[in-house]
């Protein structure tokens, strides 16, 4: 931290944490207004929100403000202190998962040395809020959707780490920066010119990773958690008003911040590619190709979500066991013997 | 499992739709984004829909052809329309002639809020009083509202479209419309 | 409070006894779940009660008659033409298919007969809902599975069907078209031409399906081997339509038992699919929808001139008989048994129609199965309510 002015730690603190406050809402409106409302429209021939505010841009603050006016319900037979609970140990996870983002060289809440195995960890608390959600709610199709919700997650998680680990033994570091910085100074056998962003060397890590993140994230085709038609929305089926939109959040913020994971790892940051800037242009320039390259690794992902129709469980469980964790394993297995060799 | 082709071109499917949408051909202009003119969709208060001319929207009711004869009423399937009539004497047609008894009008109210628009009262009515009009837009806040009047009903007879010639092959007769 | 403490009290009895249960036998007992009334697979008001022993059906059962609207009694109080508006809100998708057999049947009891150009027009209206019907089916069954687009495209094209309906019978929905012994207007001028290219736009639509859904490999995991009723089952249960087609029976009342509609005097086929699943009858409804865009294409080409009324009075009464008359409607069978006595309206009304018959096969296809193929399942026996309640 050199180029912020020298604060005492609980000021850096403060602004900080005010940061990181005010970007999940603003990267799930973000989210939600480019993709959820604007391109799913246009790719069903529809034009989507288009009445609040310029393009309907404001339509998510509209609907935020419906939900905070909702009456707060909680089921009579639900266990109300783990019901109220269950949203912020979810948000909590996506909050959490954001102190180790990096923006730019020195734009990062806290740069961790094992910001990686950070990220993981702390991403796999959602489970629980899900879990708790899906139990207190004292309904069978939240319950069956949080169950759902736990099996699968935690079936992802393995294959999401493995491809992770790709990504770890070539750059050398668990620390992100050290991840960037591996991907702006790298070269392809002796060809430099555009550094190496790992999506190169490491596709199928990427590929996996990508896979495990759309299941993390619950979207279609691993949604089988909220799957509308056949659980009614799983385990936030119970949920109103506020809560909901927690949950909401969540999703996106969670979504956000899996994108900028991807583009940490593997298309390098808020590094650009084939240019040498100075580190404090970056500072500024640097959340900028960020936020361009985690909106292309999100256009991806929703995408699909808005074409696949959703697998069922057993063929999820299936798939994460048989096909994607061997996957990972040959591409780590791969990796050393490269990075020996080479 | 997955084998590329099939989910590929699923993802084309909707790539091409989101790209038709909001790059609609239009001759050069196709490379400026237009959604407005891409989406299939009407934007309902700012645009409106144009239903067809034979669309059933209200009943229209050209007040000096009915003679009060019931007629509709009775054959409604839900008896929403209401009509009171008495006689009146009315000078003979010719003069010399013999002086008529006439029904005249008091009352003639359909209740949208129990219509079911099927279209039966327009059909049995001999005299051609009454007709459709495609027009939609008489939503109430209040549900007693929706009962027309016959001066309302009137109102309606300017909207009424001409009918429509028909297609080659037909022996029907195009009827007109009493203006 | 009292209310409060007996469900307290209820409670406790229930978790003494589940206790009970699981301290003896270690048994943790099945689940029930209620698929319905109020499900967004149900699309309507069908309920499923489940008993479940994991996610696995042990035992499916359907429970119907939330939506019932009486229309076999309602129909004994109305005259002939007034039941046809009821008809058209039995099977509200395919409304002027509905219509088609009640008609036939009243006119096979009055011996009239409506005049060529009349059956033609009918039959060309059938296929157009049957194509509205078949599309939105098309899409739902994306939606039903977790796709969420295929259904705006269904809804996107269905509408342009919709209109060529409209344009025509000044009905999107409910038509209210069919006269006995004829239709109640001519098509108008220019109708033609557009519904050719509506018909061009409709096999895009299905070419969309087959790239989005039926090529999807997660669509084939989803469905093949999902549900699978063999031919003979099918035949015990009654099925029709599609479902009974999707089975491998070759069975189509158009073309077995065509009552007088145009559909014998032009080249079409009947599809069919050995496998009994999901997926087959997916790929055979789509086929179908394919199939009656060129019927309605070559039906459009030869409609032959002359009047579209036959001469009938205008006050109709019905001489006394009974008559039963089913086509091969969207959804399978639909058939109108009248019973007449001569008065200006039906002294009884029967009908049969077919997503009775095809939800009927429900507890026996879903044993087993999982929740989500539950779903899967009752998409692909496609029903709708207005049709099982009437
Ligand atoms: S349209 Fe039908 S329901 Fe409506 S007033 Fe006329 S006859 Fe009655
Ligand atoms: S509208 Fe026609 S059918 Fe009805 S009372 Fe008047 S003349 Fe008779």
């Amino acid at each position: 931290m050199t180029s912020l002015l020298a604060l005492p730690y609980w000021q850096e603190t403060a602004i900080k944490l005010g940061l990181a406050l005010a970007v999940i809402p603003a990267t799930s409106l973000i989210l939600v207004y480019l993709f959820l409302f604007k391109m799913m429209a246009f790719m069903q021939s529809r034009l989507g929100p288009n009445d609040t505010g310029p393009y309907g841009s404001l339509q998510l603050i509209a609907e935020a403000i419906k939900f905070l006016q909702k009456e707060d319900i909680h089921p009579a037979q639900a266990d109300r202190r783990v019901f109220r609970m269950a949203p912020v140990v979810v948000l909590a996870s996506t909050f959490l998962l954001y102190v180790v983002l990096p923006a730019g060289p020195d734009a990062v809440v806290q740069n961790l040395d094992t910001g990686v195995f950070y990220a993981m960890a702390v991403s796999s608390l959602s489970v629980l809020g899900i879990l708790m959600a899906g139990w207190a709610s004292a309904n069978k199709y939240a319950l069956l959707g949080g169950l759902r919700a736990a099996g699968q997650l935690i079936a992802y998680e393995l294959p999401l780490i493995l491809a992770v680990m790709g990504v770890v033994v070539q750059a050398e570091t668990l620390n992100l920066q050290g991840i960037v910085e591996a991907q702006a100074t790298g070269e392809i056998f002796g060809f430099g010119a555009i550094g190496n962003p790992f999506i190169l060397t490491q596709f199928l890590a990427f590929l996996i990773f990508m896979i495990a993140a759309q299941a993390e994230l619950t979207q279609t085709p691993f949604d089988m958690p909220v799957a509308e038609t056949e659980l009614v929305g799983g385990f936030h089926v119970e949920y109103t008003g506020f809560r909901f939109l927690l949950f909401f959040m969540a999703e996106f913020g969670t979504a956000f911040a899996f994108s900028a994971l991807a583009a940490v790892m593997f298309l390098g940051g808020w590094w650009i590619p084939g240019f040498d800037v100075h580190d404090n242009v970056l500072n500024i320039l640097g959340p900028g190709v960020m936020l361009a390259k985690i909106l292309l690794i999100a256009f991806f992902i929703f995408w699909i979500r808005f074409t696949y129709p959703r697998l069922r469980e057993d063929q999820l469980q299936k798939f994460a066991w048989k096909v994607l964790i061997p996957l990972a394993l040959a591409n780590i297995v791969l990796t050393g013997i490269f990075k020996v060799v080479f | 499992m997955p084998q590329l082709p099939g989910l590929i071109k699923g993802l084309g499917v909707t790539a091409r739709t989101a790209g038709r949408t909001l790059f609609p051909k239009r001759g050069w202009k196709t490379f400026i984004p237009a959604p407005q003119k891409g989406a299939v969709t009407v934007q309902y208060p700012h645009e409106k829909e144009a239903p067809p001319d034979r669309a059933r929207g209200v009943i229209a009711l050209h007040e000096e052809n009915c003679t009060a004869c019931m007629l509709c009423s009775r054959q409604c399937p839900d008896w929403c329309i209401y009509i009171e009539g008495h006689k009146v004497k009315a000078p003979p047609r010719r003069a010399g002639g013999k002086p008529r008894t006439v029904n005249m009008l008091d009352r003639f109210d359909i209740d949208y809020a129990l219509c079911m628009y099927c279209g039966i009262c327009v059909e049995v009515c001999p005299f051609d009083a009454l007709f459709w009009t495609p027009e939609y837009e008489y939503s109430e806040p209040r549900i007693a509202d929706l009962l027309h009047d016959k001066d309302r009903l009137g109102e309606w007879m300017e909207t009424v479209p001409d009918f429509l010639d028909y297609e080659a092959g037909s022996e029907e007769k195009v009827r007109k419309v009493p203006r | 409070m009292t209310a409060t403490s007996d469900r307290e009290q209820m409670a406790y009895v229930a978790a003494q006894a589940a206790d009970a249960r699981i301290n003896v036998e270690l048994d943790t007992g099945d689940m029930t779940l209620n698929i319905g009334p109020q499900h967004p697979a149900t699309h309507g008001t069908l309920r499923i009660a489940c008993r479940l022993d994991g996610e696995q059906v042990v035992v499916a059962e359907p429970i119907m008659g939330y939506m019932h609207r009486g229309y076999e009694k309602l129909c004994e109080v109305r005259t002939y033409p007034q039941c046809t508006t009821l008809i058209n809100r039995i099977d509200w998708l395919g409304s002027f298919a509905n219509e088609v057999p009640f008609i036939l049947a009243a006119e096979r009891l009055m011996e009239v007969e409506a005049p060529p150009r009349a059956q033609w027009i009918r039959t060309i209206l059938f296929e157009l809902s049957r194509i509205a019907n078949l599309a939105l089916f098309l899409g739902d069954m994306g939606v039903q599975i977790g796709a969420l687009t295929p259904v705006f495209f269904a809804f996107r094209d269905r509408e342009r069907v919709l209109n060529q309906i409209e344009e025509v019978t000044g009905g999107r929905f409910h038509p209210n078209f069919d006269r006995i012994g004829g239709l109640k207007d001519d098509i108008p001028k220019g109708w033609i031409d557009e519904t050719r290219s509506v018909m061009t736009k409709m096999r895009t639509f299905c070419d969309e399906m087959e790239d989005l859904l039926v090529g999807n490999e997660i669509f084939q995991a989803r469905c093949r081997g999902v549900g699978v009723i063999p031919g003979d089952v099918a035949v015990g249960y009654g099925l029709s339509g599609a479902n009974l087609r999707a089975s491998g029976i070759d069975w189509d009342l158009r073309r077995d038992a065509n009552p007088g509609l145009a559909w014998d005097q032009i080249d079409w086929r009947v599809w069919t699919h050995p496998d009994g699943d999901s997926f087959a009858r997916y790929w055979v409804r789509l086929q179908e929808t394919r199939e009656a865009t060129r019927i309605v294409d070559q039906l459009l080409d030869g409609i032959p001139s002359g009047p579209i009324m036959a001469k009938v009075p205008r006050i109709i009464k019905v001489p006394a008989g009974e008559a039963y008359v089913s086509t091969e409607n969207p959804l399978g069978e639909m058939g109108y048994y009248i019973v007449s006595k001569g008065d200006l309206g039906p002294f009884r009304v029967k009908i049969r129609t077919p997503s009775f018959n095809n939800i009927s096969v429900v507890p026996w296809v879903m044993k087993g199965v999982y929740v989500p193929d539950v779903i899967t399942i009752l998409g692909s026996l496609y029903f709708i309510l207005g049709d099982i309640d009437r």
